[in-house]
């Protein structure tokens, strides 16, 4: 077996490369504050990468170089591919990909770990045993997660929430279950039971499966910043389990940010994060708040829509994830353009939850050339609102629902939204008065102020953009 | 490296890591994901290691599968983080309003 083997593993000098590495990765993530010094940042991390994978390479005891170029190969063929291909509305699903394979690389290399241990022979010290044990735990509840939550979001299976009867009894049996295996393997470390440990990658194989199915499909973005942060922890204890410095801090940083983002995530939809793992919302008909009772809604035409819109100083455009089902964001965006060359003032007001992750709206429209400083966070527009001449709601719906604010019973009472009802006027593109995922009726829709176009948003957004070029 | 530096370090990152990234505006959430997917790549070292020490068939495949995932993450959520902030660095197209964008060059750009 050839070995490069100039490093000494664990020794002064592959210490120092490490933390060189993960230096970068932090200055990475720190440029990573703004659009404009972002993409350097995310190379400065690539960079940092490199000299990880490079220093690792060079470590004494690496081998098998042919599978190791083989898994790369692999890997990297694959990575390469997908994200050249990869559509932007299909962010969501790559991101719970990637969270999934990531998982799944900690959980088999705490197998591989356990059976290097078995191999050396008498007892698994507890310091490298325990994190091996807990990687493998995590690593195989997120891949499988994962791997769920990638089928909901890419319809492979129903997005509505899954529940079996007895579920929460389920998940705590199966909770406790892996902990007493795990436990038993500690106690009886000499060696470490294979047979054993294969049970706890089972079992939270299952447990990862039990836990996302229930989750409907408006909590996505929760779910998958919350598999982001689990997978952050598998490879810190990846890293305490191969007294490994970069994976430690690297794994860290992931977790951080994972968790960041679940609790923002939670926030902006009220809602506790143990309350959406365990209730099973986000997709259930809740309440049946005014259904059957027929209310009058004003309804316009793409024309008049378009001298609402032409004759307004400043309008502000709510998108929502319908907007990225319609791929309406570039006839949006011309539409857009249309009223800038009237002088029109225009701004879109970002929902933290409008996409189907964290920032998912900002990257659609993005894409569609809307400049950065076009999109306004919630808490920056609705301030601004009560001067708003126009506000078009497309394709976004709970997000935008008063009762939120007015009704102290309603289920998403309290949930921050976006004040377009504090507008002059309120224009919503829809394609009928369907409920969105809480799935409770919108008053917006009744207001005096609102009127609404029903239509396919991007058709509708097209039709306006022409007639205003008519006007 | 004795159990306690790993603690210290573990509880440093953690701290860092909240500092950095509750500075990350919301508009950049989804390339902050794909680039902590990237970063969580590095656990590519570890299937390295792995197979550095595999001894038979099973092991062999282990660790080939744990190196590949691991690639996909570092090359797949670089590259796609790359994708995305370059449509975020795109300068706005001259128009009437002559708004005169952040007057940023294109020095980042593509």
């Amino acid at each position: 077996m050839i070995s490069l083997a100039v490093l000494e593993p664990g020794g002064d000098a592959a210490t120092a490369l490490y933390i060189v590495s993960f230096s970068l990765f932090i200055l990475g993530l720190k440029q990573g504050t703004h659009p404009s010094t972002a993409k350097r940042g995310n190379l400065i991390a690539a960079v940092g990468m490199a000299i990880a994978v490079v220093t690792t390479l060079l470590l004494d005891g690496m081998g098998n170089w042919g599978l190791v170029a083989l898994g790369l190969a692999i890997g990297s063929g694959v990575g390469a591919y997908a994200s050249i291909k990869v559509k932007m509305t299909e962010m969501p699903q790559m991101v719970a990909l990637y969270n999934g394979v990531g998982g799944g690389a900690v959980a088999l290399i705490a197998w591989s770990e356990i059976r290097h241990g078995i191999h050396i022979g008498g007892a698994m010290p507890l310091e490298d045993l325990i994190p091996t044990l807990l990687a493998a735990i995590i690593g195989s509840v997120s891949f499988w997660g994962s791997n769920i939550a990638f089928a909901k979001l890419q319809d492979l299976i129903p997005t509505r929430p899954l529940a079996v009867p007895g579920q929460q009894i389920i998940n705590a049996v199966l909770g406790i279950g892996v902990i007493v295996l795990a436990i038993v393997i500690a106690i009886n470390n000499e060696p470490p039971s294979q047979f054993l440990f294969i049970l706890i990658l089972i079992a939270a194989a299952i447990l990862g499966n039990l836990v996302v199915l229930p989750i409907g499909g408006a909590d996505m973005p929760v779910v998958i910043s919350m598999l982001n942060a689990f997978t952050g922890l598998s490879a810190a204890a990846a890293g305490f389990a191969l007294q490994n410095v970069a994976l430690i801090v690297a794994g860290t940083l992931v977790g951080s940010s994972g968790t960041i983002l679940t609790m923002e995530m939670a926030t902006a939809m009220n809602r506790s994060v143990a309350n959406i793992l365990f209730s099973g919302f986000g997709g259930a008909p809740a309440v049946a708040a005014g259904s059957g009772e027929q209310r009058p809604v004003t309804s316009i035409g793409a024309q008049d829509a378009a001298i609402k819109l032409a004759y307004a100083d400043t309008v502000v455009i709510v998108p929502g994830y319908g907007l990225a089902v319609a791929q309406a964001q570039h006839a949006v965006k011309e539409m857009a353009n249309q009223l800038e060359a009237r002088g029109v003032t225009v701004n879109y007001a970002i929902h933290p939850v409008a996409g189907r992750m964290p920032g998912h709206m900002n990257v659609l429209l993005a894409e569609a050339d809307v400049p950065y400083e076009q999109l306004k966070e919630m808490d920056e527009i609705n301030p601004e609102m009560s001067r708003t001449d126009v506000a078009v709601v497309i394709g976004a719906n709970d997000v935008t629902n008063p009762s939120a604010k007015n009704d102290p019973n309603s289920p998403i009472a309290g949930m921050p939204i976006i004040e377009v009802s504090e507008a002059n006027e309120v224009i919503v593109i829809k394609r009928s008065l369907s409920t969105g995922f809480a799935g409770i009726d919108n008053d917006l829709f009744y207001e005096p102020n609102t009127s609404m176009l029903f239509a396919d948003a991007k058709a509708a957004a097209g039709e306006i953009a022409a007639e205003i070029e008519q006007l | 490296m004795s159990l306690f530096t790993e603690f210290t370090i573990f509880v440093l990152a953690i701290f860092v890591g909240f500092e950095v990234i509750s500075k990350v505006p919301t508009t950049l959430h989804t390339p902050l994901m794909s680039q902590t997917n990237a970063i969580h790549g590095i656990v590519m070292l570890g299937g390295l290691i792995v197979l550095g020490y595999a001894g038979d068939g099973l092991e062999y495949v282990i660790g080939t599968i744990a190196v590949a995932f691991g690639a996909i993450n570092i090359v797949g959520g670089f590259m796609v983080t790359d994708r995305m902030l370059g449509m975020f660095a795109k300068k706005p197209k001259p128009k009437a309003d002559a708004k005169a964008g952040d007057g940023k060059g294109g020095g980042a750009g593509k």
